[in-house]
């Protein structure tokens, strides 16, 4: 093969090459969210209720403590889980059951989920149970207007009154 | 006359087939061999980028290091910045920084492509198992490192991209039992985002790299010489191509981030993304599951099944002498050389690793003991072969001279990783093929001409192909009297030639030794200058 006709195909090869890398560099397009749609996200960090009251020492289980050790009050550390529903225009939309985190189950239940759904006005009604009896202790309802390609979150603070709806 | 030994023959890659897989991987390797065949047409053997694909892999890295501490000079770690310097950068904030920016994107891009082609292309010689097991296990870690480098240098752009892959990752990565609260939840509203996100993305953007540049440091220690220099041409080549490429299109970047929006239809890097469709196609249960199987099938592969090894070279105290030639040639570092335990008046011996040996022979061609001119019945050198001893080697060769009729006799050297050098075979013409041809001592080709040779040809792979590294190299150095041993200026040169065949060359061998045959007969008269072979002693070897 010639000299000239080898750069040549180096050329060639060297084009191919960057051209495969070019295309697939940013082609081609990814759809994350089909058309019409927006995304709903339910995203809180709660610690649940004790599983177990709190109770107070008598005078006879303090004496038998180390007096360095001769706390009032006396808490069991395992909490309930956290258990969240989340109903669209009355449909149940996703029923969550978040454990405590923690080798000793006494951390706060986190929950992250996200769920396409068309864009829209839409009634939410959100409840959650924390306390050991599993009762719903907290709900919520509220109409959103959710427009394609844009983000409804709920997030859960009960030092607001429980469930928040941001957008 | 073949030499047989225990390794496969032909166009295969040396090493006991004992593997189910075999046949198939053997089909892969008729098919690659066959591609790199065509890019020597264009490229040339020694320049052709399919050989050199772990030094371009170097290269790439290097591009990507240099341009992207360029490009950090201008960078601003702040929400609110990090976007608008990136637009700087991109329409040029001094000279060539948006230039800068497209070949760090697609240096990095081609980087991923290399190393999965260089991963492919060692699995299918064969380049995992026995004592290449450490090079193989400790690179891949090295993909997960690759992966997270290029991966977080998409969120610094903090454009909608940015904000795709990121809230994907830590999607995925919550999966995870490690975290206390979820790490998707710091992106759910906008003002959730501080400067210190950036701070540490920018931390690790940069640390990542590092250690991936330590991994391939790792990677390359069990490896004697290693090449992480491509040859000029492919580094020329390829930055010029990298460079019109981003000329002709500019990496750009997206919108800016808005935590608010979902960015539904994004200019997906396929090359570094495509884990993010395939975790919302599936799940991120089914992703780790596929990407920590991936791993472990990878890590695993060198010992799937457990291969028997051939015999390792074996070192005869009686014959070495310490010199030290065969631990400068052993392209796997498996020669060590250390103090004398046999209580000579050396200062040293050669010992052979069994873990890193590849059974290549190399070491044999450089013993100065493997020299057929010993006069002793039983040739055993100071390293060898058990597969395929220089005593064999010696005895095959006077075999075929004997046998050897016609007018210009030829001896043909060549190896099993190679051009068939069986297929030459005439009446006029010996063939022995060898593991390797590093493993030819040059004295044989002397001694081939004193025992009635006219012309000795050398074959092995193509240039910067050998199945063992250093075979071509070595071999060339020392018919130059470039290496010890040497071959003895005494020797004609226009009787001896060398080319380096692949498996598809043939014809080409043919040609060529027809054409030296055809340079033989025209050479005057061969006088061996009364020159004969020493009687042999009778007595054993030492």
């Amino acid at each position: 093969m010639s000299k000239v006709l080898r750069y040549a195909a180096q050329a060639a090869l060297y084009a191919a090459f960057v051209a495969f890398i070019g295309y697939f560099s940013t082609s081609p397009h990814y759809t994350h969210l089909p058309p019409g749609e927006g995304l709903l996200k339910l995203s809180f960090s709660h610690a649940g209720a004790r599983k177990e009251a709190c109770h107070e020492r008598s005078p006879e289980e303090l004496a038998k403590l180390a007096p360095n050790m001769r706390a009032q009050t006396v808490c069991a550390r395992e909490r309930a889980p956290v258990t969240v529903e989340v109903a669209l225009d009355g449909a149940p939309l996703f029923r969550v059951i978040a454990p405590p985190s923690g080798l000793a189950k006494d951390g706060t239940s986190t929950v992250y989920r996200r769920v396409p759904v068309p864009a829209g006005q839409h009634r939410i009604s959100a409840r959650l149970a924390d306390g050991p009896d599993g009762a719903f202790n907290y709900t919520s309802e509220t109409t959103i207007d959710l427009a394609a390609g844009r983000v409804v979150v709920i997030d859960f603070n009960p030092a607001k009154g429980g469930f928040v709806f941001r957008s | 006359m073949a030499i047989t030994n225990t390794l496969s023959a032909g166009a295969t890659t040396p090493g006991p087939a004992t593997r189910p897989t075999v046949a198939a991987r053997r089909t892969l390797q008729r098919a690659l061999q066959r591609v790199e065949h065509t890019f020597d047409f264009a490229f040339g053997a020694h320049a052709n980028p399919w050989r050199h694909l772990g030094a371009v892999s170097f290269f790439l890295f290097w591009i990507a290091a240099a341009t992207g501490i360029y490009v950090y000079a201008a960078f601003d770690t702040s929400v609110a910045g990090a976007y608008a310097s990136v637009e700087r950068i991109t329409h040029d904030a001094w000279p060539l920084s948006g230039l800068a920016r497209s070949l760090h994107r697609y240096a990095s891009d081609a980087f991923v492509v290399v190393v999965l082609l260089h991963l492919a292309r060692e699995w299918i010689n064969g380049h995992i198992a026995g004592f290449r097991w450490f090079s193989w296990l400790s690179g891949v870690p090295l993909l997960w490192l690759l992966y997270a480098s290029g991966i977080g240098g998409y969120w610094l752009v903090w454009d909608r991209l940015a904000q795709f892959s990121l809230i994907a990752t830590t999607e995925w990565l919550d999966w995870l039992p490690f975290f206390g609260e979820p790490l998707a939840r710091n992106f759910i509203t906008g003002g959730s985002v501080s400067d210190r996100l950036f701070s540490l993305l920018i931390f690790l953007h940069i640390g990542i790299p590092l250690t991936l540049l330590l991994g391939m440091w790792v990677h390359i220690q069990r490896i004697s010489r290693p090449r992480t220099h491509p040859p000029r041409a492919i580094a020329l080549g390829l930055l010029a191509a990298l460079i019109v490429l981003g000329l002709a299109t500019p990496a750009l970047s997206d919108a800016p981030a808005d935590l608010v929006a979902v960015p539904v239809v994004l200019d997906l890097d396929w090359i570094y993304l495509a884990i993010h469709p395939l975790l919302y196609s599936s799940s991120a249960a089914t992703l780790w599951a596929l990407a920590g199987g991936a791993t472990l099938l990878l890590a695993l592969l060198p010992w799937l099944p457990p291969l028997a090894r051939p015999p390792v070279a074996r070192v005869d105290l009686a014959n070495c002498n310490g010199c030290g030639r065969c631990f400068d040639d052993c392209p796997y570092a498996a020669v060590t050389m250390r103090p004398r335990t046999d209580g000579k008046p050396l200062p040293r011996q050669a010992v052979v690793d069994p873990d890193l040996c590849a059974a290549c022979g190399i070491c044999a061609g450089a013993c100065p003991s493997s020299t057929p001119f010993r006069g002793v019945v039983d040739l055993v050198t100071g390293i060898d072969m058990p597969q395929q001893p220089v005593h064999a080697m010696r005895q095959a060769l006077e075999r075929a001279i004997v046998a050897l009729r016609g007018e210009t006799k030829i001896v043909a050297f060549g190896c099993d990783c190679a051009a068939n050098v069986d297929a030459l075979r005439a009446p006029d013409t010996a063939a022995l093929s060898l593991i390797c041809t590093g493993m030819l001592p040059p004295s044989f080709v002397e001694y081939a001409l004193r025992r009635g040779a006219d012309g000795v040809l050398i074959t092995g792979c193509r240039d910067g192909d050998c199945a063992y590294r250093l075979g071509n190299r070595w071999t060339e150095e020392r018919m130059q009297a470039e290496r010890e041993p040497h071959l003895r200026a005494t020797v004609p040169a226009e009787r001896v030639r060398i080319t380096w065949r692949g498996p598809f060359d043939g014809k080409a061998l043919r040609t060529e030794i027809d054409l030296f045959r055809a340079a033989l007969r025209g050479l005057p008269a061969w006088t061996r200058n009364g020159l004969r072979s020493p009687k042999r002693k009778e007595a054993a070897h030492g």
